[in-house]
């Protein structure tokens, strides 16, 4: 079958892209070939993707194909292009986390997320950019440099998943996973203009997520549209035996619950999070949203999250002290780079983690020792535990009454390269409004609504109540709606 | 609480890190500044507040859940040893090779 026509890949969606393999309008192959074109064409400046799969990309597409072909019932991802961030293991694709120190690792196995979307019929163009172990609001931080955000080529896509984000937004793949620690889809997805899933902590597997704070890092996906979010989530969504932390909840018919409408929802708006340091176009964009909600039959209701100032504290030391540990694992001995010419093993560590890890990383590691050193556990350690739970029953308390939380996700649009770079706490405060979310352990997405008279993408946040991805993406489905008209 | 310089060697050793003379006064400086902001945690009393280690603490999860997230206690293959260590710096093929340890 020859390539079909072309199509326009910045607007294609998950479900255009199937239906046209499945249907037999293009073959799963051509539609590979005509992303690897236009990322030879564009990424060279965007710098999304790490490492191109074409080999693997083209074989699964030739599965397809076939199967397609024989008539064979094909998968709900099948012939989607899709990408995934270098933190995800993918068997004898190099695998760095954005990191030096995991530069020429070929892992021996998939991460169960990769394997579920390629068992999908997905075909994995390559991987994908990222801040060093996840650990950024801008992508800056990645060993291997930068990537520009698509829609504004001066600004930052956002991070720590900004490759995911830069890449879906670009017309580079239809549809892509991230991760998210502490903000690390929703904000790149806003600042970028796609969709981005934070699912409940526990509903995706993390087997062969290379771990940056464990009670905090979850697996999620980015696409044009939530329907997309939802097709690629349910795909993954479900208990691993790989991953004993992937809970059993059983995964509803996400795609289904997109199309239900949001009438009669009840939808909380929390104060504390339209104070003040908030971009006066995105609280505009997001009263937007809002009235569109209530005009679709939804009632909006005030709610409280008292604690939120603290979310931020919170987690920075929660999050590093969990890296300070996780990170240990990097000594130069079983894979990735080992420092040469050190004479003794004392060395060899020191020297091998000096040269492996960039500043960022460093920074993490001392203040998550800091925090977790003798002396210091009660007062950082054990208090932002404490706090924690306070933050994680705001939640509880909130979503008494109410379906789901609408909220900015960020304070600002995308800033401008270099911008932030040479203030930690500054980039910090990039993660106000996502990390609450992260620490409650709730779900959450990101989706587009407008933007700025500069023309940067805004996102609205939507946030549901425990492995409550259902209203969740109804919700988000509703948000999208009212753009459309 | 203020970081020294000094304070920071003693927390780069414990984390095996090698810093140099440049980055040391540069981290002292970040981690005060994030730790002064940290310290508005202090603002709240949560002596009556236990601490939130995962988030199945909050969902009322049991640590194992009657066995039904933990896999079937089965003998399964597993990765293969020669791709294992098909990714060490240094290896015989059976034992990662490090720098000697005991000098003799």
């Amino acid at each position: 079958m020859a390539g079909g026509k072309k199509m326009s890949l910045q607007s294609l969606t998950l479900t255009e892209a199937r239906s046209a393999v499945v249907e037999g309008r293009v073959s799963a192959a051509a539609l590979a070939e005509q992303h690897f074109e236009r990322i030879a064409e564009v990424d060279g400046e965007i710098h999304s993707f790490l490492t191109l799969t074409r080999e693997r990309a083209l074989a699964q597409a030739e599965r397809v194909d076939a199967a397609a072909r024989a008539g064979e019932a094909l998968g709900p991802l099948a012939g989607v292009p899709v990408g995934i961030k270098d933190v995800l293991t993918t068997r004898g694709v190099e695998t760095t986390a954005g990191s030096r120190i995991l530069s020429g690792y070929h892992p021996p196995y998939d991460a169960t997320t990769v394997a579920r979307l390629e068992a999908a019929g997905a075909v994995v163009l390559g991987k994908l950019n990222c801040d060093e172990f996840a650990m950024g609001s801008s992508n800056e931080n990645s060993a291997y440099g930068p990537v520009k955000n698509p829609r504004a080529m001066d600004r930052v896509p956002g991070g720590s998943s900004g490759g995911s984000a830069a890449a879906v937004a670009a017309g580079l793949c239809v549809a892509s996973l991230g991760t998210d620690t502490g903000g690390s889809i929703r904000q790149p997805a806003a600042f970028c203009g796609v969709v981005g899933v934070l699912p409940t902590y526990g509903r995706v597997s993390r087997y062969g997520l290379i771990a940056f704070a464990s009670s905090l890092d979850r697996v999620g996906p980015f696409a044009r549209s939530v329907e997309d979010a939802a097709t690629v989530l349910e795909v993954m969504a479900g208990p691993d035996e790989l991953d004993a932390t992937a809970s059993s909840h059983p995964v509803a018919n996400y795609v289904a619950e997109t199309r239900k409408g949001v009438e009669g929802l009840r939808i909380g708006v929390p104060e504390e999070y339209f104070g003040e340091g908030l971009h006066g176009e995105i609280r505009e964009a997001i009263e937007r949203v809002l009235d569109g909600l209530k005009g679709a039959g939804c009632s909006l209701h005030k709610v409280s999250l008292p604690h939120t100032r603290y979310a931020v504290p919170t987690y920075y030391v929660l999050a590093t002290a969990e890296a300070s540990s996780n990170l240990s694992r990097y000594d130069g001995v079983r894979y990735g780079l080992r420092s040469k010419d050190a004479a003794t093993l004392a060395a060899m560590f020191r020297n091998t983690r000096d040269e492996g890890f960039g500043a960022e990383v460093k920074r993490r590691i001392l203040l998550g020792t800091y925090v977790l050193s003798a002396g210091y556990y009660d007062a950082y350690y054990k208090k932002a535990q404490q706090v924690r739970s306070l933050l994680a029953r705001d939640f509880v308390r909130a979503f008494a009454g109410v379906d789901a939380i609408v909220a900015p996700v960020t304070p600002t649009p995308a800033f401008k390269l270099g911008e932030k770079t040479s203030d930690p706490l500054q980039m910090y405060l990039e993660d106000i409004y996502t990390v609450s979310a992260s620490l409650a352990g709730i779900c959450g997405l990101s989706v587009p609504c407008g933007e700025t008279s500069d023309g940067l993408p805004i996102g609205v946040q939507v946030l549901g109540k425990y492995f409550d991805e259902e209203t969740m993406l109804r919700v988000g489905a509703g948000v999208e709606r009212n753009q459309e008209g | 609480m203020s970081v020294s310089v000094e304070d920071v060697r003693h927390v780069a050793d414990l984390a095996n890190l090698e810093l140099t003379a440049e980055e040391l006064p540069r981290m002292a400086k970040d981690l005060n500044a994030v730790l002064g902001y940290i310290a508005q945690l202090n603002e709240l009393d949560t002596s009556a507040v236990e601490p939130m280690a995962q988030v199945g603490a909050v969902l009322g999860v049991k640590p194992v859940q009657d066995g039904e997230t933990l896999r079937r206690d089965v003998l399964k293959e597993s990765i293969e040893r020669e791709a294992v260590m098909a990714e060490a710096p240094e290896s015989d093929g059976r034992f990662f090779k490090v720098p000697r340890v005991i000098e003799r």
